[in-house]
């Protein structure tokens, strides 16, 4: 979108009063890294985007990369905005001093990766893709592929890739079946990966695959799968890119959106086998996946904050401009001014602002080391967040009425780009499944209890606002039952596996929305805070309480019928033969 | 050689401009500032100097309360070297910032002062001009190419019959047009640097200048909102309302 306007403020409110950034950084032992700085890295990524990656959204989306004789070409523009990207040091924010990185906070990463989000989010895939094979190598490659790749991904002079999904192993990646055979100091690789986003381009000159394998003779399933960096150019020995390895993308998908991202076929061993090196151990790759989750995870969570912010300022701009009431003296207005505009309107802007909070408060548990919740919210942030983005952009085209529906006014594409938020990285059943499962049903629902109890202490803070707040702070309260409702049915049924697999994704929907409006509550209470003490901006601030109270009141209401899904369990939704299907 | 650049915080050219209720000023409270664009291509020429081995420092300076320093750490983060901030309770018109300039100009000996042509707040479009009368510098004003050799700087200005183009000694002063350069986007690791690179705090007294603001504000009123316009029924309508109403056949 052209007309992109960062909202620094919101973001800056979430830092502030929700993350508590100072303490944080205090807290982390980062010197000189405050509210302050986080300011003007903020203000200044506004302006790249503004500037170089949002004219570049609509332009991915309709001029799609294509396979040329020495791989994928990329869209027109993209390498020099990739070029501004790395030149800028964007690349280098949050990683390790040692590899050339800034080492600044990931909830800062996260704000400022909201920003490439939301302006392009086809562009922004290939640094997210690079943060996950940095994050794989850092924790898992010995000092020697550490030193070899990092420096170079880290800068942003190389991108990365990450090769799971075969044709046959989706979502279930025990079906791994590209081979992996030792040979020398390195192994070679045989086999072929689909849906390899930004598999191969031209903007660097070099691409490193991270890529599931099997050895010969290892264990069958989850267990026997290993973990390899295959670059496209192997190095010479200083380490520049030199000799082509036996990698190549042979053909791209036609998709629905993310238009401007190369989602590639990846052919490794057609001519004798592509030389691969050993990520940590044999057999224990999809173990160090499972490392680098959480992030990438909460990384799709926020492109589902980004396409829903981008839909929601396109939506603003045209409900302002687009007349079509009349008054009785003949004279015309904006379609703002009717209530149902105003209903969607109200729907996108508090929901995006409950995005955001979720998403940078569930950001800052990975700089608090606080590894037990960071994970709790991991699939709420991907689940919730990306099927709520699916709403939020339908509403985007709503708003446009007819025009939305034309491709001109921009509204579809975000549409379109969102669809795939809840599909890849895990679907959402993936997310639910992972939240009854292993981060409630594994630790007898005590992250969830830890939770439901912050919030609790948060929402009596709400109800003592009174006055306009009094439904929303009952609906609050209501939508808090129903979550301590939820979680103890799931404990109590938990033998029933039926029954949990269910109910999973209504689980993890009624905690989106709870999450989301604790946080919106919490907000409030802040809000009406500095408006007491007269600090802040008031208007800022009044919008934030009307935000609040709009969520409480409209959005949680949606907990009650999440939970009555949950409770009636899993009979009817499996009583149906298979064969009256 | 030292090159100076005054920078002003200004509104943020998105922002709509609001007057206050009472005429009084233009509205500011909560209001997005940024750096002033023209001073940004200042900034942006001075740094293209010193990376081309032109010049050996880039110093910033700014006028007001301490929040001007934002500016100075935002041009820091552009690349240049250290940052003055001389600390006002009201903002300098233009003859007395012309004044400071000069103090500031004696005390550090740059051989050049590049700044905007005007700030887009106040569009006085003075502050350079004043600032060479005052220290009786050659000045070259709406600069849209430059280049620097030995003692002299060669300008391209931008008049109305078309471009002209001047040789300057040095010292001088420079003031940029829109056309001189593309401001580049600050990188991350200059805008951690900015933090570490010193900035620091004078009083007009401390440059033995006294502010006395000779212009008053006297009200900020806003355009006229544009009236709907008619429909006439002929073309003898139309002439006779030019004519009679608007007055101006």
């Amino acid at each position: 979108m052209n007309d992109y306007k960062h909202p620094l403020t919101d973001v800056e409110f979430v830092l502030n009063e929700l993350v508590k950034f100072d303490e944080l950084c205090a807290a982390a032992g980062l010197e000189d890294v405050n509210t302050e700085l986080a300011s003007v890295v903020l203000t200044e990524a506004g302006k790249l985007g503004t500037g170089v990656l949002a004219p570049l959204n609509r332009t991915g989306d309709e001029v799609h990369p294509v396979i040329v004789d020495n791989g994928v070409k990329e869209t027109k523009g993209f390498a020099d905005a990739y070029q501004a990207y790395v030149e800028g040091g964007w690349a280098t924010l949050t990683a390790a001093e040692e590899f050339g990185g800034q080492n600044l906070p990931n909830v800062l990463g996260t704000a400022v990766n909201e920003v490439w989000q939301t302006c392009n989010l086809s562009f922004a895939l290939c640094p997210l893709l690079s943060q996950g094979a940095i994050e794989s190598i850092s924790h898992h490659g010995s000092d020697e592929l550490k030193e070899h790749f990092l420096p170079k991904l880290v800068s942003g002079e190389w991108t990365g890739t990450m090769n799971l999904t075969e044709a046959g192993a989706g979502t279930d990646l025990a079906a791994v079946s590209t081979k992996a055979v030792a040979n020398g100091d390195h192994y070679l690789i045989t086999g072929q990966k689909i849906f390899i986003t930004w598999g191969d381009h031209q903007m660097t000159d070099n691409v490193i695959h991270l890529v599931l394998a099997r050895l010969p003779g290892a264990p069958a399933g989850v267990k026997g799968i290993s973990l390899f960096i295959v670059p496209k150019f192997l190095l010479d020995e200083n380490g520049n890119p030199a000799d082509r390895n036996d990698v190549y993308a042979v053909s791209l998908e036609h998709k629905m959106g993310i238009h401007g991202s190369p989602t590639c076929v990846m052919s490794f061993g057609d001519n004798g086998g592509a030389v691969g090196y050993l990520v940590g151990e044999e057999h224990n790759g999809l173990a160090y996946m499972f490392t680098m989750m959480n992030h990438a995870r909460q990384g799709v969570g926020l492109q589902g904050l980004g396409v829903s912010e981008a839909a929601y300022q396109l939506a603003v701009q045209f409900a302002k401009d687009r007349i079509q009431g009349t008054k009785k003296d003949g004279s015309r207005y904006p379609i703002i001014r009717f209530a149902d505009v105003r209903r969607m309107l109200m729907q996108m802007k508090s929901g995006t602002e409950a995005m955001r909070a979720l998403c940078l408060v569930a950001a800052a548990e990975a700089d608090r080391k606080n590894t037990a919740r960071q994970e709790l919210l991991t699939p709420i942030v991907k689940g919730w967040v990306t099927e709520f983005a699916q709403e939020l952009t339908s509403l985007g085209i709503q708003i446009h009425g007819g025009m939305g529906f034309i491709e001109e006014t921009g509204a579809a594409q975000y549409y379109r780009d969102a669809r795939i938020l809840p599909i890849y990285e895990g679907t959402t059943a993936v997310q639910a499944l992972d939240l009854v499962g292993r981060k409630t049903l594994m630790n007898g629902g005590e992250s969830l209890q830890s939770l439901l109890d912050e919030m609790a202490v948060d929402i009596s803070a709400f109800e003592t606002l009174g006055g306009d707040f009094s439904l929303a702070a009952e609906q609050c309260r209501t939508s808090l039952n129903n979550g301590i409702a939820a979680r103890q049915w799931l404990l109590d049924t938990k033998a029933d596996r039926n029954a949990s697999a269910s109910a999973c994704v209504n689980f993890m929907m009624l905690f989106g929305f709870l999450c989301g409006g604790w946080l919106m509550a919490k907000s409030a209470v802040q809000a009406q805070a500095k408006l007491t003490a007269g600090e802040g901006d008031p208007k800022f601030l009044q919008a934030k309480l009307i935000s609040a109270r709009f969520y409480c009141e409209h959005m949680m209401p949606r907990t009650q019928s999440y939970l009555a899904s949950v409770i009636a369990g899993g009979e009817s939704i499996m009583a149906l033969d298979e064969e009256l299907f | 050689m030292k090159i100076l650049v005054p920078v002003k915080r200004v509104i943020d050219y998105n922002v709509k401009v609001r007057v206050k209720s009472d005429n009084s000023d233009v509205d500011l409270a909560n209001v997005k500032m940024a750096m002033n664009p023209f001073c940004e291509i200042a900034v942006e020429q001075a740094v293209r100097l010193k990376e081309a081995g032109v010049a050996s420092e880039v110093i910033v300076v700014s006028m007001g309360d301490k929040s001007c320093q934002e500016q100075i750490r935002t041009a820091l983060a552009l690349g240049a070297d250290r940052g003055i901030q001389i600390e006002t309770d009201t903002l300098p018109d233009s003859l007395s910032a012309a004044k400071l300039l000069k103090a500031l100009v004696q005390e550090e000996q740059p051989q050049l002062v590049i700044m905007g042509k005007q700030s887009i707040d106040t569009d006085n479009n003075q502050t350079g001009q004043m600032l060479a009368a005052l220290l009786d510098y050659p000045q070259g004003t709406f600069v849209s190419e430059m280049s620097v050799e030995g003692d002299k700087v060669q300008i391209t200005r931008e008049i109305d019959g078309g471009l002209q183009t001047l040789e300057l000694d040095l010292p001088a002063i420079v003031t940029v047009d829109l056309r001189l350069n593309d401001p580049r986007y600050a990188s991350l690791p200059n805008i951690m640097k900015a933090k570490r690179k010193p900035l620091a705090v004078k009083t007009p007294a401390d440059l033995g200048v006294e502010l006395n603001n000779k212009v008053t504000l006297v009200a900020v009123n806003p355009p006229e909102e544009r009236q709907a316009g008619i429909k006439v029924a002929s073309v003898s309508e139309l002439v006779d309302k030019l004519k009679n109403e608007a007055k101006v056949l």
